[in-house]
């Protein structure tokens, strides 16, 4: 039972949190201040009112002073709400009974008048005692889980959450743009510090992906909208065309001999060609061609149709058409990767003017066995062996004038690596790499990087590159040695740029899309920094992988297997707690004019034609409370955020 | 120096987060404007407007998410329209709609919190005490003269 408002009785605990609250805003004046304001029936203050003993304290508190509801003045609600509402609740008290006055985030620290931040906090203490006062106790509202993970991406990340949550005995939807899964990893040579073999590492996973009888597995498909909640998303999927059917290719490649289209192989960083019917690379999954529409001369048989007329399967198949599905699932899992930063955004580096200015993924296509080359390094103008190679770190990394101020992380690893393998391939040749300062935190990473100077002879120049330039056959390379302030200038047969890791291309549609947070640099944010590094703020949705922000392989397996560890225990619920914040309608103020229904995003609310009044499924109201600012007649009451309440607070700041 | 009295509505997802991160990065700004967190930005009824007015607020702001991210689909561009309309009444109303100020601040964008609070805080300091209950009282006498 809520009890009346008039005879409420409220507890306040004042928390110091050490000096952090209590060097600026004086908590015993606070307590004080507080004591006998209208409904307050205990006020006190207390260090860490989150430790253990400060959480008793409340517990007995509670039964001690007989109260109806608390309000604790610490830090923002999004830290310890869920504490103190355990810790009331195990007091008996109703958890919407507690509320959370920020006077930490919103006060302490970002005001230096100890004065002035004193009395803001007494303010916004007031206006949560006056909401207090007219909150109701409420229950919960519990809805059944859709136990299904839908997993936008196939990289590496996509692939481990994939197969984790598939292996704890759930369904999965691998949802994946391209026609192959394998994401930027299968495009790698070896990889640092071990040089395993990168296509050797991942196509066994690519394809026990494929075979796993949990996992669905979607590639050249899109996510085209979400809508729903934790627990209980719908999911429209886009399928894109292939124009051939994956059941009935066989990949004799006829199709690929005759067609006349060459493009650019995407797969292959533009180092080499493809036909406009296709399959990426020879390990990919699911294995079959695919006809990229944009590049074919014309899906009507008339125009060309070379390719249909030696499909001895009869696979091809002009007249396929875009069709979207929708799908219910309970947690998505965004694992969609990383772009590098355009060559073209550094100008004077020549990326652009220059063949054989590279960035670091085409160096690892040069690298690759399965690569334009055959492994062998050799530069793209001329396909002469380069006798010198200039690597740059930090091309476009740690640069707060004119590009991206954050450090990429994995940059420094890869530029040893590419110099080591360099080095193995071409044993005369020599290896300069630029760099700003050397990051090979990581498990056996320094001792990597070691190697790579003192066995390779690697030579490192700490310093900055200000120009790379043309003469002749020769690129030279301007810049500056920061150990002797010397300038340096170097002539060389090729360079390779470590360009920085940035947001996918195309990824602000989809986070649009799914409505989740992004960091300023448009990577996912996560929902604590420290301590929910897997999750997004919004529930339901888990990160993984470079879509988070830079990082190597082992740390995207290691947060893919977090975030599927998250969905695991999501899915081992058996029903998802809904909160009880919603709007309902007061029928006896209800007019029926319905303006609340063209308000609502979520279908919460219809019209009852018989009783002329509105009626709310409260399962589907998410309580953002449009409804309620828009009904005229006042019908329409946010439970625990009434018209009265805020008022009430207010009057509460507001009036002295 | 003229103190003015700045009541703040902000939403829980972008820009409480905000002044949330404001505070984590401890930055500093002027501690006029005094919190009222709601759910999203479309919780706002014109009437909490009026309200906070009448209850003595100089200067009135709503914080809500940018464009296209609002975690309710699209409860800031109700925001927007009811903002909008709402400046024009209070244009009839005799208060200069510059006291009520609606922006988008995301969760990422703690030093653009601040710098607005800051800066809204100079503005109504500028425009002066808006003392309603003294203008309507004024505007009733003339009426009656």
């Amino acid at each position: 039972m809520t009890p009346k408002k008039k005879d409420k009785r409220i507890g306040l605990f004042v928390c110091h949190c050490g000096v952090n609250i209590a060097g600026v805003v004086d908590v015993e004046k606070v307590a004080e201040r507080l004591k006998d304001y209208p409904g307050v029936a205990f006020s006190t203050h207390y260090v860490y009112v989150c430790s253990d003993p400060g959480q008793q304290m409340i517990i007995d508190t509670i039964k001690e002073k007989k109260l109806d509801a608390i309000i604790v003045a610490a830090c923002s609600p999004t830290l310890h709400e869920k504490t103190f509402r355990e810790a009331a609740k195990m007091a008996g008290l109703n958890p919407y009974q507690i509320e959370i006055a920020n006077i930490r985030e919103q006060d302490s620290w970002v005001h230096k008048d100890k004065d002035k931040a004193t009395k803001k906090a007494v303010k916004i203490i007031k206006s949560y005692v006056e909401k207090s006062l007219q909150n109701e106790s409420l229950e919960p509202i519990k809805v059944d889980i859709h136990k299904r993970a839908l997993i936008i991406g196939g990289g590496i990340s996509g692939l481990q959450a994939a197969l984790d949550i598939a292996d704890h005995g759930y369904e999965v939807l691998l949802v994946e743009k391209n026609p192959s899964i394998g994401g930027k990893m299968i495009q790698l040579s070896e990889t640092f510090p071990t040089l395993d073999c990168s296509q050797c590492i991942l196509t066994p996973k690519m394809v026990e992906v494929s075979r796993h009888p949990n996992i669905r597995l979607l590639t050249y498909h899109e996510v085209d909208s979400v809508s729903g909640f934790v627990g209980n998303f719908k999911v429209r999927i886009k399928k894109k065309p292939r124009y051939v059917d994956e059941s009935l290719c066989n990949l004799c490649g006829e199709c690929e001999k005759v067609c006349p289209q060459v493009v650019p192989d995407e797969f292959n960083m533009g180092l080499s060609f493809r036909k406009a019917i296709y399959m990426p690379f020879p390990q990919a999954v699911p294995g079959t061609y695919t006809l990229d529409a944009a590049n074919c001369l014309g899906l009507l048989p008339v125009r060309c149709g070379k390719c249909k007329d030696v499909c001895d399967p009869k696979a091809i198949n002009y007249d396929m058409k875009e069709t979207i599905f929708e799908e219910e699932v309970g947690a998505i899992v965004v694992a969609t990767g990383y772009d590098l930063y355009s060559l073209q955004a550094i100008g004077e580096y020549g990326g652009e003017k220059y063949d054989d200015v590279v960035d670091g993924l085409e160096f690892e296509r040069i690298l690759s066995a399965s690569g334009p080359t055959g492994g062998e390094v050799r530069r793209p103008s001329d396909g002469k062996v380069p006798k010198s190679i200039v690597f740059v770190q930090c091309s476009g990394s740690r640069d707060t004038e004119k590009h991206n101020p954050y450090c990429s992380k994995i940059c420094c690893m890869y530029t040893a690596k590419h110099a080591m393998l360099y080095k193995h391939r071409v044993p005369d040749g020599q290896a300069i790499v630029f760099y700003i300062d050397v990051r090979a935190g990581g498990k056996g990473f320094d001792e990597f990087y070691q190697r790579t100077v003192e066995e390779d002879k690697a030579l490192y120049i700490r310093g900055k590159v200000s120009k790379i330039f043309k003469e002749g056959d020769k690129l030279i390379v301007w810049g500056v040695d920061t150990l002797t302030g010397k300038k340096v200038e170097v002539e060389t047969d090729m360079v390779v740029l470590a360009m920085a890791m940035v947001k996918a291309d195309g990824v602000e549609e989809l986070v649009k899309k799914l409505k989740i947070s992004t960091d300023t640099h448009g990577f996912l944010a996560e929902a604590h920094p420290k301590l929910r590094p897997v999750e997004s703020l919004n529930a339901g949705f888990y990160l993984a992988g470079c879509a988070h922000g830079p990082k190597d392989i082992p740390e995207a397996v290691a947060q893919a297997s977090a975030a599927a560890a998250k969905v695991g225990d999501l899915f081992a619920q058996t029903e998802l707690i809904h909160e009880p914040t919603t709007v309902p309608v007061n029928t006896d103020l209800c007019s029926g004019c319905a303006i609340c229904l063209t308000m609502c995003p979520y279908d919460a609310r219809s019209l009852d034609r018989e009783r002329g009044v509105v009626v709310v499924n409260e399962v589907l109201c998410e309580g953002c409370g449009a409804c309620a600012a828009a009904c005229p007649s006042g019908a329409a009451q946010q439970r625990n955020q009434t018209d009265d309440q805020i008022f009430a607070m207010v009057q509460a700041i507001l009036g002295e | 120096m003229f103190e003015p009295q700045i009541m703040c509505f902000l939403c829980k997802w972008c820009t409480s987060a905000a002044a949330d991160l404001a505070g984590t990065s401890r930055m500093t700004y002027a501690p006029n404007g005094v919190n009222l967190r709601v759910m999203c930005s479309s919780r706002v009824d014109p009437q909490h407007i009026l309200y906070a007015f009448r209850a003595g607020a100089d200067g009135v702001f709503i914080g809500g998410c940018h464009p296209g991210d609002c975690h309710y689909v699209e409860g800031n561009y109700k925001t927007l329209r009811r903002v909008t309309l709402f400046k024009k009444v209070l244009q009839d109303l005799g208060i200069d709609p510059r006291r009520l100020r609606l922006e988008w601040i995301s969760a990422a964008e703690g030093r653009k919190f601040a710098e607005t609070m800051d800066q809204f805080t100079g503005q109504i300091r500028s425009l002066g005490p808006l003392n309603l209950n003294e203008q309507v009282l004024h505007a009733r006498e003339e009426q009656h003269e």
